[in-house]
């Protein structure tokens, strides 16, 4: 039987998967889930038809929204993970045992359960005595907060969905407001590569620089992600990711990974000219 | 209302007939369902350039509706439980016009609140009717316009006797109700006929909770604005007649000014959200007065904003309140209105409807979503945050009683001259000056210009107000009376 997923990357570009079966699809009031097993990415979930994780190659994106900001802060104790609702960022900061509080928010119930079920071993992070999740909307959740966190990590990705407030002016302050005099965050800064995605991805560094001292961009290589090339952000109030970063610190914590090294870490920062350029461009914009 | 009946769309169907006969069109327009203009196509699609079409037998004329359009307008009619319903394609500033053009003619006079669209002091150009205006109180925190007292109308009613019509807001822009049933039963004991401006009140005939729709409190005839909160196309809008108005001549009337081809995508859009409204309304306006309370809360608790709703109710002034709207004061935090209304667009690609120099409106609508509020309520958070200041040296938005010398259509037709502004103080103004949005009159043609309304206007333009109305773009000059 031949049974093929199609994540649209642009509107001339597509990722085809081979589906070996389809194990739900539900329609929440934010968006329509659906979760399949294929042989090449193993169990995978898109969200309105996009591919969010896959088993195969979920690990990049948890272990690089978490240990890079981990390697810099010398103490982070307080977490906010935004719409981490399948627990994988979770699960990975649970290694240190400096983190006391993780408060996940998610606004769509439904796709918590649906990762509670399909993929408990992640999922099972969620469960933890220090994770507290809320089903709130971001920008509300954050609204009121002041000084609460060490660490926010904004795990949406969609600028254009149900979560496009958390790529906006608003949500980049909001996020200062909350974070602690040295605090920082990690946000999906998305994929440079396809000219729609490039907008985006120009807005969002635009926002950000303004919002934070120091602002800076770093890449992995995602597989489902449009044109398989990612960058993340990293705003912060004080630390810089490479002048602080302490490699020597986080390799005595003797975290097991499978993508992130302290030799990455730094690579990660060195981005391809293009894309110097594009944020550069922002960077000097009125 | 007959909900079955209501299910219908006489104008949707028509169309949706015709286009399936694929009738090979020799009559206007020239584009020929788009195929002569391949860039409109683009940019409409497709669709929608083949149902701009001409008016003909199966699909009615709205100068003279016999089918069709007949249909759709008797369903109106009964969805908002009027006695006759016009189907507008001029705006609602064309239902304003109608209402005016029917009811005055040259020389009488007609009681209207001061905080009228301007589209109603142009009727009386149009038409040589005197304004009386009933100064609507102030709110002095706020800095916005009232409604009508009702006895205010009575004295001018006393004091006019021989005037023609009331002119009523329901609500206005800022979402405030006069008691319009006392002010209907005060007109016609008086032999006066009542005109509704309910350009920011289609809900109000669908929705539960919310004030009293013109024509259920007896008015006699109202202009309803479908494209606001109705949800049809921009530029369409309704004409309601209570029982007792001479129906054809309004309808002769409507026909001096309005176009003898009506756009068949305005009417469909009429039709189409009369019968949404009249299927739907009812929960859909419950969740937008939902959504406006949980914003009012959410912005109320930023400190520095005050969200007003209901507690501005007095029954005098403020007889009642439109919940559904969202009017925020922004002085708390020192700044205008109408700075807080460019922040919002240029550092947060937010939209809203105006900023004067007090207060914004957010418009909130049918189309609405709750992630669309939080992004709202968060950028005006993230607006305290980072752009408060201090409150001292900002000129209230105070509301300036006008001087009416002469009618607005001898002043408009006399021989002018341009004066700078700051050298026009104690003249009569010859044209309009609006502070737009909202479009309420800062000075009509026939009214004195006084130093106060001088500072105002050159406050209101540093501000960054969009200023309109005269024939100086810039408004470094004003047109006055040569005397």
């Amino acid at each position: 039987m031949e049974f093929w997923f199609a994540d649209l990357h642009t509107a001339n570009v597509k990722l085809n998967v081979r589906i070996e079966r389809q194990l739900f699809s539900g329609e929440s009031e934010y968006q329509r889930i659906d979760v399949f097993d294929s042989e090449e990415f193993g169990r995978f979930v898109s969200l309105d038809g996009e591919i969010v994780f896959s088993e195969k190659d979920e690990f990049i994106y948890d272990e690089m929204v978490t240990h890079v900001p981990m390697a810099i802060h010398p103490h982070v104790r307080d977490v906010l993970i935004i719409g981490g609702g399948d627990g994988g960022v979770a699960k990975e900061l649970l290694q240190y045992p400096s983190v006391e509080h993780v408060d996940v928010v998610e606004t769509d119930e439904m796709f918590v359960n649906v990762c509670r079920q399909f993929f408990p071993d992640v999922a099972c992070a969620l469960n933890d005595a220090r994770v507290k999740i809320h089903f709130d909307d971001g920008l509300r959740f954050l609204r009121n907060k002041k000084e609460r966190y060490d660490l926010i990590i904004n795990d949406s990705t969609d600028p254009f969905g149900h979560t496009e407030g958390l790529f906006t002016k608003e949500f980049y302050g909001s996020c200062y407001q909350a974070l602690k005099a040295d605090g920082m965050m990690v946000y999906q800064h998305g994929s440079p590569f396809y000219d729609e995605d490039e907008l985006a991805c120009r807005s969002m560094h635009r926002k950000a620089f303004r919002s934070f001292p120091i602002s800076r961009v770093y890449q992995a290589h995602i597989p489902t992600c449009p044109s398989g090339y990612w960058l993340f952000g990293f705003a912060s109030k004080k630390y810089h990711p490479l002048k602080d970063f302490k490699p020597e610190a986080w390799d005595a914590l003797q975290i097991e990974t499978w993508y992130y090294t302290t030799h990455l870490h730094t690579g990660a920062f060195m981005l391809p000219k293009y894309v110097e350029d594009l944020l550069e461009e922002e960077e000097q914009t009125k | 209302m007959d909900r079955e009946r209501q299910k219908r769309a006489p104008i949707y169907e028509a169309l949706a007939a015709f286009k399936r006969k694929r009738v090979v069109p020799f009559d206007v327009p020239g584009h020929k369902r788009g195929r002569g203009n391949p860039e409109l196509v683009q940019l409409l699609g497709e669709k929608c350039v083949s149902l701009d079409v001409n008016s003909m037998k199966p699909l009615d004329n709205l100068c003279h509706p016999v089918s069709v359009i007949r249909e759709a307008e008797e369903l109106a009619a009964e969805a908002f439980d009027a006695d006759m319903a016009y189907l507008m394609v001029g705006g609602t500033t064309s239902a304003v016009q109608s209402m005016i053009l029917s009811v005055c003619r040259a020389g009488d006079k007609i009681i209207l609140p001061r905080n009228v669209h301007k589209s109603v002091i142009n009727a009386l150009v149009l038409c040589g009717a005197i304004p009386v205006y009933v100064n609507p109180r102030v709110n002095q925190t706020l800095g916005i316009p009232l409604g009508m007292e009702t006895e205010g109308v009575r004295q001018a009613i006393e004091e006019n006797p021989d005037a023609v019509a009331v002119f009523v807001n329901n609500p206005t822009y800022y979402g405030i109700c006069s008691d319009i049933r006392a002010i209907v039963s005060l007109a016609h004991t008086n032999g006066m006929k009542v005109l509704a401006d309910e350009a920011h009140g289609t809900h109000l005939y669908f929705g539960s909770g919310l004030p009293l729709p013109a024509i259920a409190a007896g008015a006699d005839m109202s202009a309803v604005s479908m494209h606001k909160s109705g949800g049809s196309l921009t530029q369409s809008s309704m004409l309601l007649l209570n029982a007792g108005v001479n129906s054809d001549y309004v309808r002769q009337i409507i026909n001096l000014t309005q176009t003898t081809s009506a756009s068949y995508l305005l009417l469909s859009s009429l039709d189409i959200s009369r019968r949404n409204l009249a299927l739907r309304g009812a929960e859909s306006f419950a969740k937008v007065m939902e959504m406006a309370e949980y914003a009012r809360r959410e912005i109320n608790s930023i400190g520095g904003y005050y969200a007003y709703g209901k507690e501005l109710v007095d029954r005098e002034s403020v007889f009642d309140y439109d919940v559904t709207k969202l009017s925020v004061y922004t002085r708390g935090m020192g700044l205008a209105g109408i700075e807080v209304y460019d922040l919002l667009r240029d550092e947060y690609d937010i939209q809203i409807e105006f900023g004067d120099i007090s207060n914004i409106l957010a418009y909130i609508s049918i189309g609405d979503r709750i992630q669309d509020i939080e992004r709202l309520v968060g950028a005006l958070a993230d607006i305290e945050r980072l752009y408060k200041k201090d409150g001292t040296g900002l000129l209230s938005g105070e509301y300036i009683n006008p001087q009416v010398v002469m009618s607005p259509q001898k002043a408009f037709y006399s021989k002018k001259l341009s004066l700078p502004v700051h050298e026009s103080a104690g003249r009569v103004c010859a044209e309009f000056v609006m502070c737009y949005p909202p479009g309420i009159p800062i000075l009509a043609p026939g009214e004195r210009i006084t130093d106060d309304i001088v500072q105002y206007i050159l406050y209101a333009k540093e501000k960054g107000c969009s200023m309109q109305g005269t024939e100086d773009p810039a408004i470094e000059h004003l047109m006055v009376l040569a005397e």
